[in-house]
């Protein structure tokens, strides 16, 4: 019985790893899409506005690229895919198949992130190249703890977005609620400005929010700049839990209301 | 019906009244369409508001560290997010919704329809939807824009006006251009919609004076991708810092834009292959 469902996924992840390939040069193009924190860095540098947060200009530069990182494999966009499948009549099929629908969106997004990955290595070589003095190599101990974290990032999104995307048994479209979430990401997350250089009367609050544990903690991990690894871990882990049971929720509500569309 | 026929038939020279009583058309039934979510209007006015907050938010962390980026204080630096909020809105109201539609006129095969009609393919293309959503944020920037004059101390004459709006229109033209160029490219390359993003995520950047980048990367974006031109200029023409040659050259390089995209689109329609139906 175990076989069969390790079979299962794994024969899902592949059908889904293959159409993505299909695709490579639109997700090549995504991957380019993700520059801004390199234009960031620049306004950063070339201003001198890291002296007064005492991050020094490699520092600065290394975190950028980590951060460039953490947002190519956190990138979430199932509510869109969500959204367009309801409209046109797909999710009914997926309803009655024995798995649920977000597994098949959750196959597609790791998928594409391995799809990504050597786009995002190839735009990486070429910031080494334009900035050789920030190259360095993290401990092995490093990568593997900033991978769990930016995959910790990457379910907290998925997670929330799944929830939007609940909405679509209610409203027909919640992706304009997600572009609403989407706007304190961007300039909470640490992706624009480190959330070490917001000011006090921000920094008071956000860490009450998940959004500087989307990319300001995986990316100081990465970086090498401070952080504090195992509260930070520990506390990204009590937010997928939480959006965990409350996607759990609202969906068992939504697929009540569920009204066939399209055909 | 046939009075009304040889009305409609009469191409071959511009009838200004009949595009835009075809315009009118146009607007009501999108019109009727957005109004259909009447929550999402209200959400996307949200969005755009937070939006702004974020990067008047951004701006003010950098200039909690320096009194001036690239030679722009903070005040000078709110005009182009005036600016920028104002193209935006217009890049959501007319550009964003039309284009997302060519991309699907291509795919499925329904462009036939378009150019079959006895009107112009980039006239219909280009203005078919509008999405009232990006006139508030039109609106908003304006009002930014009016609460930077009074900061800034910006003596109005009509001369000035006149030269913000030439340099606001040439924006719109330049951005209008960059948008249906890649668009046009979907003829070829079918599936263009993340070149689109591409290019957004590069138009971003007009949010800040250009002079507060490096060099290297000011020749990109005055050369590659004109961000220079979209923002920067009519900011600096507000402030009475743009020399002539500049808003003069921001003319001559919209009318290129302009002349190319038309030009780029009568050749890639040669080889524009119906799709399957």
């Amino acid at each position: 019985m175990k076989n069969s469902s390790i079979y299962k996924y794994s024969t899902l992840f592949k059908t889904q790893y293959a159409n993505m390939l299909e695709y490579r040069a639109e997700i090549a193009l995504w991957a380019i899409s993700g520059v801004i924190p390199f234009f960031m860095l620049n306004i950063w540098t070339n201003n001198g506005l890291n002296e007064s947060i005492n991050i020094s200009n490699i520092m600065l530069s290394r975190y950028f690229l980590s951060a460039f990182f953490v947002r190519q494999f956190s990138v979430v966009w199932v509510v869109f895919t969500f959204e367009e499948d309801a409209l046109l009549g797909r999710v009914s099929p997926f309803l009655i198949q024995p798995l649920h629908p977000f597994i098949r969106y959750f196959a597609q997004h790791l998928a594409e992130q391995i799809t990504r990955f050597p786009f995002a290595l190839l735009i990486a070589i070429f910031f080494f190249i334009f900035n050789p003095q920030s190259l360095w190599i993290p401990s092995i101990l490093t990568i593997i703890i900033a991978l769990i974290s930016t995959f910790f990032s990457f379910l907290i999104q998925f997670l929330m977005q799944s929830i939007i995307a609940s909405f679509c048994f209610w409203t027909e479209k919640a992706s304009s609620i997600e572009k609403l979430l989407f706007i304190p990401t961007l300039f909470l997350s640490g992706l624009l400005a480190p959330v070490s250089s917001f000011p006090y009367y921000v920094k008071s609050w956000i860490y009450l929010t998940p959004f500087p544990y989307l990319i300001d903690l995986p990316a100081s991990i990465l970086s090498g700049n401070k952080a504090n690894i195992m509260e930070g871990i520990i506390v990204q882990l009590l937010w997928i839990i939480l959006f965990f049971s409350i996607f759990k929720k609202v969906w068992k509500s939504g697929t009540k209301k569920f009204t066939a569309m399209g055909l | 019906m046939e009075i009304w026929n040889k009305k409609v038939y009469c191409y071959g020279f511009m009838n200004i009244k009949k595009y835009l009583q075809v315009y009118s058309y146009f607007n009501y039934s999108s019109f009727s369409i957005e109004l259909e979510y009447k929550i999402n209007l209200f959400i996307d006015l949200l969005t755009s508001i937070l939006g702004l907050i974020g990067s008047v938010f951004l701006l003010s962390i950098f200039f909690s560290n320096t009194d001036k980026i690239g030679g722009w204080d903070f005040n000078q630096a709110l005009i182009i997010q005036g600016i920028y909020t104002i193209l935006n809105g217009v890049t959501n109201t007319w550009f964003n919704p039309n284009l997302k539609e060519i991309v699907k006129y291509i795919r499925e095969g329904t462009l036939d329809y378009v150019l079959l009609k006895p009107i112009d393919s980039q006239f219909w293309i280009s203005f078919k939807r509008i999405s009232p959503t990006g006139l508030i944020e039109i609106l908003l920037g304006f009002f930014v824009l009016s609460y930077c004059f009074y900061l800034n101390n910006i003596s109005f004459t009509i001369w000035s006006l006149n030269l913000l709006i030439i340099t606001l229109i040439c924006s719109i033209s330049i951005l209008y251009s960059l948008w249906f160029l890649i668009s046009t490219t979907t003829i070829w390359f079918v599936k263009t919609w993340n070149a689109t993003e591409v290019l957004r995520s590069f138009l971003y950047m007009g949010r800040f004076p250009m002079d507060s980048f490096s060099f290297s990367l000011r020749i990109f974006f005055s050369t590659v991708i004109p961000i220079t031109f979209i923002t920067t200029i009519p900011s600096e023409v507000l402030l009475g810092l743009s020399p002539a040659w500049k808003i003069i050259l921001e003319i001559l390089v919209s009318m290129t834009f302009l002349i190319f995209s038309r030009r780029f689109w009568k050749y890639a329609l040669k080889f524009y292959t119906s799709a399957s139906s």
